[in-house]
């Protein structure tokens, strides 16, 4: 019943509402049909979704498919097949899967040891607040503060000389690959832990006392009840931590300049100078990374769901 | 056994601890290292005399205070509307808030510059003012899953329903409940959003830059292409704001359940 007066509703919506709106001088109508106040409380909300967050979107990847003259073409993604692009999602790809697999793994040890490691619970407390600000220091001031630490001239590089003689500038560079990974870090560690802390509270300490009593040790507690609970929020961690590196440009175009070919670099390239020549090239590499990201954000959404069943 | 583990536990804070604060006092210590006689503050005063730096500065402010507002107009009615009259639309709307994180920034915007250009129905790149509009939604955006989220839990400590009744019945209008009764109700939920988006508004590059704006991460981006030891300055005054707006949640989080009892 409710059902079918929904989907009639829902039909003639724009059409009845007029006279609705017309015919309704009531001030009590708070509880009944949708009023006027009903639609413009709702309305800026959804032009504002639809102008700067959809039809962009959708825009890019329509574009994707469409030539200079409007036609329909598939030339556009063919052209992502090129040496430089594929080189760009390459590095991009490895270097979001490695922050996310050292940035999860760290994480979730640190997030053990403060949690479950018997500190004080202040320590946890200043951990998950200090997580908070950490993950979203993504960007430039973050390149910065990784030069002066890790740099040719950085602090950690000079006192590894003076004390150990130990020339770090050898064998690491900031500027480069593993630099970008490990400044990544920074902000991937956090954000590791600001979503694992709340599941490892979900692993009851009952549970801990039961597995004792059954003979289990810590350690076999861990392998065979704890990792299989958190095994989909591990997942989903992942998938979040892979997709929060492969959108970031900020911090790798302060630290590499345009030296460490990633896809959003190049895009951003792109979008200023089309320097590869093709203005629908540009929308098909949007595409690529809108896939990418989402792909990794339905993992996470979809292993959510059964990472909520145990953790309650 | 026991004790083992607490001493691991503790190995492993203390390299955390390491990990996370060594850049930040590295940071600092290359920001004083501007002259070679010996650590000065000269790098701050550069930085703070140039006509660049606070022009950039005030306008990221001006910015990111114009983004909270319209957020607020935005994000309160709709979330209003949504807990007390269409708790369906709930899943949808949550979704829709949560895209800014799941679409990269550099993606929003190349679509913004293909749809709003120059030869489009709607050229707001065209004039300064229209830029400065697109910049503004822009930041909006980012800041969307934040403002919501903090609007959304501010009014789920109050009484919507009752308290809009209440107003109803004495024969206020929608808008003055919304701005007059709920509004005041979740100020402090709110203006922890306003926090974390002036944080946000503040650094922000790619967009800015893609737009042709010269905003503070704009100026930051130039200085650390072309200067040494007054970047990192930078860095700690973008630092120093980060947490000052961080600390400002932290400590209105403490003044949120006292305002939620009183009502």
């Amino acid at each position: 019943m409710a059902n079918v007066s929904a989907t009639a509703d829902s039909n003639t919506g724009p059409v009845s509402t007029g006279p609705v709106v017309r015919s309704g001088g009531n001030p009590f109508r708070f509880l009944g049909a949708l009023s006027l106040g009903d639609y413009l409380a709702i309305a800026p909300f959804v032009i504002f979704a639809l102008m700067f967050l959809l039809v962009p979107t959708l825009g890019l990847v329509v574009g994707a498919f469409v030539d200079a003259q409007g036609n329909f073409t598939l030339q556009n993604i063919a052209g992502l097949d090129d040496p430089q692009i594929m080189r760009a999602f390459t590095i991009s790809v490895e270097i979001s899967a490695i922050t996310a697999l050292l940035g999860s793994g760290i994480g979730l040890v640190i997030a053990l040891a403060v949690i479950r490691g018997g500190l004080p619970s202040a320590m946890r407390s200043s951990l998950v607040t200090f997580s908070g600000v950490a993950s979203n220091f993504a960007g430039l001031p973050l390149a910065f503060a990784f030069i002066a630490t890790l740099g040719r001239l950085g602090l950690v590089t000079i006192i590894l000389k003076t004390l150990f003689g130990f020339d770090l500038s050898r064998s690491f560079n900031v500027i480069s690959f593993w630099g970008l990974a490990v400044t990544y870090l920074y902000f991937q560690i956090p954000l590791m832990i600001l979503i694992i802390a709340p599941a490892i509270d979900g692993i009851k300490k009952e549970w801990n006392e039961a597995a004792a009593t059954l003979g289990a040790t810590n350690r076999q507690f861990w392998l065979w009840v704890g990792l299989p609970i958190l095994w989909p929020n591990l997942l989903g961690s992942l998938s979040l931590l892979f997709a929060n590196a492969f959108g970031a440009i900020a911090t790798a175009y302060a630290l590499t300049g345009s030296s460490l070919n990633i896809v959003p670099i190049l895009l951003y390239a792109q979008i200023q100078g089309d320097v590869l020549h093709n203005p629908g090239l540009g929308a098909a590499l949007a595409l690529g990374m809108i896939v990418i990201t989402a792909f990794a954000n339905v993992i996470y959404l979809v292993v959510r769901t059964r990472a909520e069943r145990w953790l309650r | 056994m026991k004790r083992g583990s607490r001493f691991w536990s503790w190995v492993i804070f203390g390299l955390t601890v390491a990990y996370f604060i060594l850049p930040l006092i590295a940071t600092f210590e290359f920001s004083l290292r501007i002259r070679r006689e010996g650590y000065t503050f000269d790098a701050y005063a550069i930085v703070f005399a140039d006509p660049k730096f606070q022009q950039t500065f005030l306008y990221s402010i001006v910015i990111g205070i114009c983004t909270i507002i319209v957020g607020l107009l935005i994000t309160v009615p709709a979330a209003y509307y949504v807990r007390l009259k269409a708790p369906q639309l709930r899943p949808i709307i949550e979704f829709v808030t949560l895209l800014p994180l799941v679409i990269p920034a550099i993606i929003l915007v190349f679509g913004y510059i293909r749809l709003y250009n120059s030869s489009s129905i709607l050229p707001l790149t065209n004039s300064n003012l229209g830029t400065d509009v697109l910049l503004t939604f822009a930041y909006v955006a980012l800041a969307l899953p934040y403002m919501y989220r903090a609007v959304d839990t501010g009014l789920r400590t109050i009484d919507v329903r009752t308290l809009t009744e209440a107003a109803n019945i004495l024969g206020a209008s929608q808008v003055t409940i919304i701005s007059r009764v709920i509004f005041p109700n979740i100020i402090v939920a709110v203006l922890s959003g306003a926090f974390l988006t002036l944080a946000i508004v503040i650094g922000e590059f790619t967009i800015a830059s893609l737009l042709n704006r010269q905003v503070f991460g704009v100026y930051m981006q130039n200085i650390g292409a072309n200067k040494a030891y007054t970047p990192q300055a930078l860095a700690v005054v973008s630092f120093v704001i980060t947490w000052g707006a961080m600390g400002m949640i932290q400590l209105l989080a403490r003044f949120a359940p006292k305002t939620a009892r009183t009502t």
